[in-house]
């Protein structure tokens, strides 16, 4: 499992998440839209991943859950 | 029990600490300020609190705020202050809370004046604040009847969670009687009987919300039903009244409060003249004792109500006689007290009518 | 590395705001601090009128709704009744500084041991973008069309230099939430402010600059980027009072 997991259903696509990211592999991902009609934030690197968190605390929606270990529970 | 002569305005006082109210917020204004007085002397020894708010609106919400985390309290005010508390209101009818408040009128409208009045009989039985709700309404007549009916409304807001008036006037507040007291002791109330304050859960409930907002208008109009279903319930058990000589009444005198006591001596001064007179005189404004008027006035022939206003009760007397009955008023405004001989003299006009 | 959830003195249920709207950042932070001192069971929050109005559906603790601008007297009097248990404010600009500025103003002087996070967005969002108290000169509003004119309008108000003055306040602080090192700084703001009402010091206000994405016709990464260059200059960020009152 990835490091950084978006709620693909909460996330609202406001992209604040991407402007913080220091390895810069958090993007909005353009390929659906989540049942509220927003695309939503993706890590597109997990193994670039250092599960600082940065991105989770910019979230405004709780909506990113970080898991160091990889094993999102 | 002991006896005590005290002032109105403190034998309120005096009782709500009896009755378990721990938290007093007052703003000052004539003619009430004997019970912030009081409760600023009282509260600290009996590790209660007075806290003078900033404004009425600010005190309102200081028991909105108390009175939802489940601890007892009040406010108390005058006409003016009371209009300004209607926000705060409000907001405790539609968040079912219970507290006490405290209108010892004077005239009106606008700043008025600060003699005794009635006027704001209207604002506490029909409008308090904006939506559809009720609150209880008491109103006293006596100082011991300040003592006992403080006590029935901190237990009547805490049973039907809704907030209670005692409807007084400057005359009654500043009045030196005898009142006993129905305890010696205070009674304490914890929110431990109040299973939806919101004080803390303590890790042993899901968290207690307190709100009056509801944005799905089916949902606004199930609760504000319900709580009209529970006024019913307030309907059929809490109506008072006390009735004098009015069991052979041709002319029933309807009055309530200080108003009432100087009806009773234009009755005896109209019996003792050979007029069946009587009076009739609402305890609680609401719900209002219809029945009770009915029952008073089933021998009458004209019925007269008299009012320190320009006849606001009128229209809950002639509601409950069903128009079956003629209702003339009397009534003195602006703060200026009728006097026992000029009701007299409407008993005796209305006497004269009816012989015709 | 540390986990990183959702704070468990919030509940499950999503935000309402709009797309990039910082309510949800500082909720978080609340939340995150009541989490570390370990006091959900005996904390008490009063939401505002405004888009924070149904807070109340967001935060574990137990919670009253408050009339516009009056959460500071509901405080009051919820922690005069229970002056052992811990009472927050979560207010806007409209309420706190505009229709609430007695009750601030007051519980402040007072020095009510309470805490109030106050949002500065310099708008009214929930009725759709109207001048706040704190909207900027120049600032274009629904009720400023043509850009908010000192002349007309008046001035700005700095609530956290103003109620720095008053000596019932412990904690005068103004932070922003535009990047994570000024995210920890509003959470170390908000925890100072627990920490002052956990021994009984006094007032403590947090002042949060924040962004409305949607009233201010910006994008959530540009209305952060419109906060920084506008607000910050004009609300400076820092503390204005720290210290116990007694």
């Amino acid at each position: 499992m990835a490091k950084m997991n978006v709620d693909f259903e909460v996330c609202k696509g406001c992209a604040l998440c991407t402007t913080v990211c220091p390895k810069k592999i958090v993007v909005i991902s353009h390929e659906r839209l989540n049942p509220k009609g927003y695309y939503t934030a993706e890590c597109i690197d997990d193994d670039a991943c250092i599960a600082c968190a940065m991105c989770a605390m910019m979230c405004p929606d709780c909506a990113i859950t970080i898991t160091p270990d990889g094993g999102d529970k | 029990m002991e006896r005590n002569l005290m002032k109105g305005n403190e034998a309120l006082a005096e009782a709500a600490i009896r009755s378990g109210c721990k938290c007093f917020f007052g703003y000052p204004i004539t003619p009430q300020t004997e019970i912030s007085a009081y409760m600023a002397k009282r509260m600290p020894k009996i590790g209660g609190v007075f806290l003078q708010a900033e404004s009425e609106i600010a005190a309102i919400n200081m028991v909105y705020g108390c009175a939802a985390s489940g601890v007892r309290c009040m406010t108390s005010s005058s006409s003016p202050g009371i209009s300004l508390k209607s926000e705060g209101v409000s907001y405790m009818a539609g968040a079912d809370l219970p507290c006490v408040i405290v209108n010892v009128m004077r005239g009106g409208p606008g700043l008025g004046g600060i003699q005794p009045s009635q006027s704001d009989y209207w604002q506490a039985t029909r409008a308090l604040g904006h939506g559809d709700f009720q609150i209880l309404v008491f109103a006293p007549s006596s100082v011991q009847e300040m003592a006992d009916l403080m006590s029935l409304a901190f237990d009547s807001a805490d049973k039907y969670r809704m907030p209670a008036m005692i409807l007084a006037d400057g005359l009654l507040g500043q009045m030196m009687e005898p009142v006993t007291f129905a305890s010696d002791e205070i009674h304490e109330h914890t929110a431990a009987e109040k299973p939806w304050a919101a004080c803390g859960h303590g890790g042993k409930r899901p968290h207690n919300i307190i709100n009056s907002l509801y944005l799905q208008a089916e949902e606004l109009e199930r609760l504000v039903v319900e709580r009209f279903q529970r006024y019913e319930t307030v309907k059929g058990e809490l109506h008072m009244a006390e009735q004098y000589l009015t069991e052979d009444a041709e002319i029933v005198v309807t009055a309530y409060g200080s108003v009432a006591r100087l009806a009773k001596a234009a009755v005896d001064s109209a019996r003792a003249q050979g007029i069946k007179a009587g009076l009739v005189r609402p305890v609680t404004l609401w719900p209002f004792p219809e029945q009770e008027v009915r029952d008073a006035c089933r021998n009458a022939k004209r019925v007269l109500c008299v009012e320190m206003s320009m006849g606001q009760m009128i229209e809950d007397v002639k509601l409950a006689l069903g128009c079956r009955l003629p209702v003339e008023f009397f009534g003195r405004t602006g703060g200026v007290i009728p006097k026992p001989s000029e009701i007299l003299e409407q008993i005796k006009a209305l006497n004269a009518k009816e012989a015709e | 590395m540390p986990e990183f959830r959702k704070p468990k003195s919030l509940t499950d249920v999503p935000f309402h705001y709009c797309p990039g709207c910082t309510h949800g950042i500082v909720h978080r932070l609340v939340a995150e601090v009541i989490d570390e001192m370990g006091i959900e069971n005996e904390t008490i929050g009063i939401c505002p009128v405004g888009c924070s109005v149904m807070a109340y559906d967001y935060f574990t603790c137990d919670m009253i709704e408050a009339a516009h601008g009056r959460a500071p007297a509901v405080a009051t009097g919820v922690k005069r009744g229970n002056p052992d248990k811990f009472v927050f404010t979560y207010q806007g600009d409209g309420d706190l500084a505009a229709i609430g500025t007695a009750e601030t103003v007051h519980a402040a002087a007072r020095g009510e041991n309470i805490t109030v996070i106050f949002i500065n967005n310099t708008t009214y969002g929930m009725t759709g973008g109207q001048m706040a108290p704190t909207t900027l000169p120049g600032q274009v509003t629904q009720t400023t069309p043509y850009g908010r004119n000192p002349n007309v309008e008046g001035f700005p108000v700095r609530v956290c230099e103003m109620l720095a003055t008053l000596s019932g306040v412990a904690l005068a602080e103004r932070v922003t939430v535009t990047d994570p090192a000024n995210i920890r700084k509003a959470k170390a703001a908000i925890r100072k402010g627990f920490e002052f009402q956990k021994n009984k010091q006094g007032f403590s206000i947090i002042e949060v600059l924040s962004t409305c994405p949607t009233n201010w016709g910006l994008s959530p990464v540009e209305a952060m980027k419109w906060l920084k260059e506008n607000m910050v200059p004009y609300y400076p960020l820092g503390v204005f009072k720290e210290g116990a009152i007694r």
